[in-house]
C-alpha cells in the first residue's frame, strides 16, 4: 500500500515536471503556426485555431534567414571539424607520450578552465582585428579551433588504449602520425561522436562572439539573427516564435538521435578527476 | 630515443597549444596590459595615442555606481540562481533514480531537452511567456489566484524572471551529474543502513549526501563560474533594464568594450570578474577539502 501511494506520488511529480519542461516549448511551436495576432489573445492559448505556415515562409522569404540558417550549418561544421582534428591530436598525445613538462602542461590546461571566456574578448577581437579577419567567418572558427575541454574528454580516453596495440604497430614499421590516423581515430571514435555533438551544439547555440566579431548581417549566424529580429518585430509573436522554431529544431534534432553520445560526454566530464 | 630528438608527443600536442596560445593565453594576458591602459576609441584609430593608466581603470570602476549596480545584479543572479537551479537538477535526478519510477529514459530526455535548445531562441520565447497581459505564465499564477505580475517591466521582478528562466535552462545538465553520482554510490551501503533501522530521510542524510559531497562540488563549481558569466537573457529580455535591475557584470563589459571601445575599461571590469571566479573557485575547494577531512 505504502508502495503504490509512493509510487502515485513519484509519477506524479514526474509528469508535472515534465509538462512544465515542455510547457514553453510546446507553446513556441503552436504559436508559430498561428495566425497573426493570435498568439497575443487573451486569454492566452496553447492550440492553434487554424494552422498555418506563413511565418516560416516569410522568414525564407522576407527576411532572409536561409542565409543565417547556412551560415550556422557551415560554421558550426567547421568549428566542429577543426577542433576534433586538433583535439584528437592533442589528447591522445597528452595520453600517449612522454615527453618532458607534459603533466605540468596539461595542468596548465586545465587550470585555465576557471578563466571566464569573456576575458580574452577584447584583446582577441584587437588581434584579429589586425589581421583583417573581423566580421569574417574566420573570426568565428577562429577562437574554436581547440578547446582544454575537448583535449581532456580524449585524453580520459584514450588512456585506455593498450600501449600493446600501438607498440605492435610501431613494429609493423608504421609512422606515428599513420598510428593516430588508422588506428588511434578508429579506436576513439565513441568520444570523438560526442565530442562533435558538442562542438557543433556549442557552435550553433554560440551568441556573445558571433555577436562581437559578425557586423554584415549577411553573415549573421541564426542566434544573431534572431535577436536582431527580435529587436524589430517586437509585435510579431507569431513570426518570432518560427524564428525561434527554426533556430533550436535542428540542434534539438541532432541532440535526441544522438544523445547516447551527449550524454557519456557531461558524465564523463563530471564523474573522473 | 636519442638526444636532440623531439619526442613525437609533441608533434601532437602543438597544433592545439599553438591554438590555445595565440586565441586564448595570449589574449587573456594582453587583456590584463589593456586594462592597464586608457584604450577608447581615439586609439582603436590610433594605437599610438595610447597611455599607461596603472590602476586607474579599476579605481575609476569602484567608484562607478553602473559597476557595483552590475556586480550586485551579478552576485544576486549567482546566489539565488545557482542553489535553485542546484536543487532542481537534483530533485529531478533523485525522483529519476528512484526505484518506483518508470519511462526514466523518456523523462530524463524531456528534462535535458532545455539544455540544448539556444538560449537566445528560448529567450525570446520566454518574453512572450512573461508578458504581463497575455503571457502563458500569468496565466497559470492567475489559476492560483497570483498576479498578473509585470515580470520584465517591474525592477523587482526582472532577476527573479531571468532566474527562473536559467533554471529551466540548465537543470537538466546538473541532474545529469547526479545521476551519474547516484548511480555510483554502492547499493550496500543503503542495506547497511536499512539494516541498522534508517529510515529514507536519514538514509538521505547519512548516505546519500555524504557519498554526493564530490558531485556537489564539482556541480557547484561549474554553475557558479557559468552563472558569473551572465550575457545573452539580460541582453535579449531587458537590455539590462528596467532601472539596470538586470544589468550584468558581462553585459557591462560588452557594452563599455564593444559598444562604446572603452576597451581599457571593459578589459578591467572582465579582470575583476575573473578575479572573483577565481576567488570563489579556490574557496570552495578549500572549504570542501576540510569538511572530507573529519
Amino acid at each position: 500500500m505504502r508502495r503504490r501511494v509512493q509510487t502515485f506520488a513519484v509519477h506524479g511529480v514526474l509528469v508535472v515536471a515534465a509538462a512544465l519542461t515542455v510547457l514553453p516549448l510546446v507553446w513556441m511551436v503552436a504559436a508559430s503556426l498561428m495566425p497573426t495576432g493570435e498568439a497575443s489573445a487573451v486569454p492566452p492559448r496553447l492550440v492553434p485555431s487554424a494552422v498555418t505556415l506563413d511565418h516560416y515562409r516569410a522568414l525564407f522569404a522576407r527576411l532572409h534567414l536561409t542565409r543565417a540558417l547556412l551560415n550556422s550549418a557551415g560554421l558550426a561544421t567547421a568549428v566542429t571539424l577543426v577542433s576534433l582534428f586538433l583535439n584528437s591530436m592533442a589528447g591522445y598525445g597528452f595520453a600517449k607520450f612522454r615527453f618532458a613538462g607534459r603533466d605540468r602542461l596539461f595542468r596548465v590546461l586545465l587550470g585555465a578552465l576557471v578563466i571566464p571566456a569573456q576575458v580574452a574578448m577584447l584583446p582577441l577581437f584587437l588581434i584579429l582585428r589586425a589581421l583583417g579577419a573581423i566580421d569574417t567567418y574566420w573570426a568565428v572558427v577562429v577562437p574554436g579551433m581547440a578547446s582544454v575541454f575537448g583535449i581532456f574528454l580524449v585524453r580520459q580516453y584514450a588512456l585506455g588504449i593498450p600501449d600493446s596495440v600501438l607498440d605492435a604497430a610501431r613494429v609493423d614499421g608504421a609512422g606515428e602520425f599513420r598510428i593516430y590516423r588508422s588506428l588511434v581515430l578508429f579506436l576513439c571514435a565513441p568520444v570523438l561522436i560526442t565530442l562533435a555533438v558538442f562542438t557543433f551544439m556549442g557552435t550553433w547555440n554560440d551568441f556573445m562572439w558571433p555577436l562581437i566579431v559578425l557586423a554584415d548581417d549577411r553573415l549573421y549566424t541564426l542566434p544573431v539573427a534572431l535577436a536582431n529580429l527580435a529587436g524589430e518585430h517586437v509585435q510579431d509573436t507569431e513570426l518570432m516564435m518560427a524564428g525561434a522554431v527554426l533556430t533550436v529544431l535542428p540542434v534539438m534534432l541532432l541532440f535526441v538521435f544522438l544523445q547516447r553520445y551527449y550524454v557519456a560526454g557531461i558524465m564523463s566530464g563530471g564523474v573522473k578527476e | 630515443m636519442g638526444r636532440g630528438r623531439i619526442d613525437p608527443g609533441w608533434g601532437f600536442v602543438a597544433p592545439a597549444l599553438l591554438a590555445i596560445g595565440a586565441f586564448f593565453f595570449v589574449p587573456v594576458v594582453a587583456s590584463l596590459l589593456l586594462s592597464f591602459t586608457d584604450f577608447d576609441v581615439y586609439a582603436v584609430a590610433r594605437p599610438d595615442r595610447l597611455r599607461l593608466v596603472g590602476l586607474g581603470n579599476y579605481a575609476r570602476l569602484v567608484a562607478e555606481p553602473r559597476f557595483r549596480t552590475a556586480l550586485a545584479n551579478t552576485a544576486y543572479f549567482v546566489i539565488v540562481g545557482g542553489p535553485l537551479s542546484v536543487a532542481a537538477s537534483l530533485g529531478a535526478a533523485l525522483l529519476l533514480e528512484a526505484k518506483v519510477a518508470r519511462w526514466k529514459g523518456v523523462f530524463r530526455t524531456v528534462f535535458f531537452l532545455p539544455v540544448v535548445t539556444t538560449l537566445v531562441a528560448v529567450a525570446v520565447v520566454w518574453r512572450y511567456l512573461y508578458h504581463p497581459r497575455h503571457g502563458l505564465l500569468n496565466l497559470l499564477l492567475g489559476v492560483f489566484g497570483i498576479g498578473p505580475i509585470d515580470w520584465l517591466g517591474d525592477p523587482r521582478w526582472a532577476m527573479p524572471a531571468i532566474i527562473l528562466l536559467a533554471v529551466w535552462k540548465n537543470f537538466g545538465f546538473n541532474m545529469v551529474i547526479f545521476i551519474a553520482g547516484l548511480q555510483s554510490i554502492p547499493e550496500r551501503l543503503y542495506e547497511a543502513a536499512r539494516m541498522d533501522g534508517a529510515s529514507g530521510w536519514q538514509q538521505f542524510r547519512r548516505v546519500t549526501l555524504p557519498m554526493l559531497a564530490p558531485t556537489f562540488l564539482f556541480v557547484a563549481v561549474v554553475t557558479m563560474i557559468g552563472y558569473f558569466q551572465l550575457f545573452a537573457e539580460p541582453y535579449v529580455m531587458t537590455q539590462g533594464g528596467p532601472a539596470n535591475s538586470t544589468l550584468s557584470v558581462v553585459l557591462l563589459m560588452y557594452e563599455e568594450g564593444f559598444r562604446w571601445w572603452n576597451m581599457g575599461y571593459g578589459a578591467a571590469v572582465a579582470f575583476v570578474l575573473f578575479a572573483i571566479i577565481l576567488l570563489l573557485t579556490l574557496v570552495q575547494l578549500r572549504l570542501r577539502a576540510r569538511e572530507a577531512i573529519p
